[in-house]
């Protein structure tokens, strides 16, 4: 496995270990306050749709001329990746809430049971929202797997991460039967964005027509350099406005 | 047109975010990069942006909060 293809599988399986860790939560919440049957239903319909998306799309994006698809998906990947690594500095900094995985479970289950009865056979409520949840996060982990597989041609690649990182999660969920609050998500975030940004990047360049000093090895500069950066920053942004209420500092934050 | 309104919001929302500048800023350093694709430091353009667009992202976030 070459040194790009190492840092496809880790990034695509970070993004979709917090991508499914969130819905995770979300199936969790309507499952143990209404019904499991429904909830499950809902998260195997998301899959399927999200599986044909892959399917569809993956072979498409490779049909693209390589310079062409580099400057799109690179591009889309840049602008994902800033955004993503923004609010990672922004909650490693102080300044904006981290995600609390028990918080947004209660929050959810207190909606389920607010939503009123339901009859013992199926529940639309539990299909609907654990569907629009696993659908919502996934799409997020489609988007990094195509974009990631379809550039280096390697979208089975980038599937298997996805799936190992989903099946994680699920042996995890179904071991603790509670939200896994615990895990470093703003950690995991913090690396996906520097990973994302990185080789969006290093292929936004070359889609462009630049040429790497060094070729594929200048990303052994780019990540470390765009990771410094993003420290840096959110060590800066600490400084210039007040943390939120019990809003972590950059250590606590990022560490795992 | 409303459902089409509300797809391409929904994407727009997906992958630009909520920041603009950002996916105006990466548009305009691929076009910088394409024109002096010639030179041989064209490939400096995009990290520099980088630098550039996540700073400035980030102090105005830091700035409203």
């Amino acid at each position: 496995m070459s040194g790009q293809e190492l840092g496809l599988a880790l990034s695509v399986f970070l993004a979709s270990l917090v991508e499914c860790i969130e819905a995770l939560t979300i199936v969790l919440a309507v499952g143990s306050t209404r019904s499991w049957r429904s909830a499950l239903a809902g998260t195997g319909a998301a899959a399927a749709a999200l599986a044909a998306v892959t399917a569809v799309l993956g072979p498409a994006l490779t049909a693209l001329p390589l310079s062409t698809l580099r400057l799109v998906v690179g591009g889309l990947l840049l602008i994902f990746g800033l955004q993503w690594l923004r609010k990672a500095i922004l909650r490693a900094a102080g300044l904006k809430a981290v995600r609390n995985e028990s918080d947004e479970f209660v929050e959810e289950a207190s909606a389920a049971t607010a939503a009123g009865a339901f009859g013992r056979g199926f529940d639309g409520y539990s299909f609907v929202i654990a569907m629009k949840g696993v659908l919502l996060e996934g799409l997020e982990v489609v988007f990094i797997v195509l974009t990631f597989g379809a550039n280096q041609n390697r979208v089975g690649l980038a599937a298997i991460a996805a799936i190992l990182a989903a099946s994680a999660v699920i042996i995890a969920g179904l071991l603790l039967h509670r939200p896994l609050a615990r895990a470093p998500e703003n950690a995991m975030k913090f690396a996906v964005g520097v990973m994302l940004t990185s080789f969006g990047t290093f292929w936004g360049a070359e889609g462009a027509g630049a040429a790497w000093p060094g070729g594929d090895a200048a990303l052994l500069a780019i990540v470390p350099f765009v990771l410094l950066i993003s420290l840096v920053l959110a060590a800066g942004a600490r400084r210039l406005a007040p943390p939120i209420d019990g809003g972590p500092g950059p250590v606590e934050a990022v560490a795992p | 047109m409303k459902p089409l309104r509300a797809a391409a919001t929904g994407i727009w929302d997906f992958v630009v975010g909520d920041d603009w500048r950002i996916a105006i800023g990466v548009v305009a350093a691929l076009g910088l990069t394409a024109l002096l694709a010639e030179l041989s430091t064209a490939w400096l353009v995009m990290p520099v942006s980088v630098v550039c667009l996540l700073a400035f992202s980030v102090w105005r976030s830091a700035r409203r909060t």
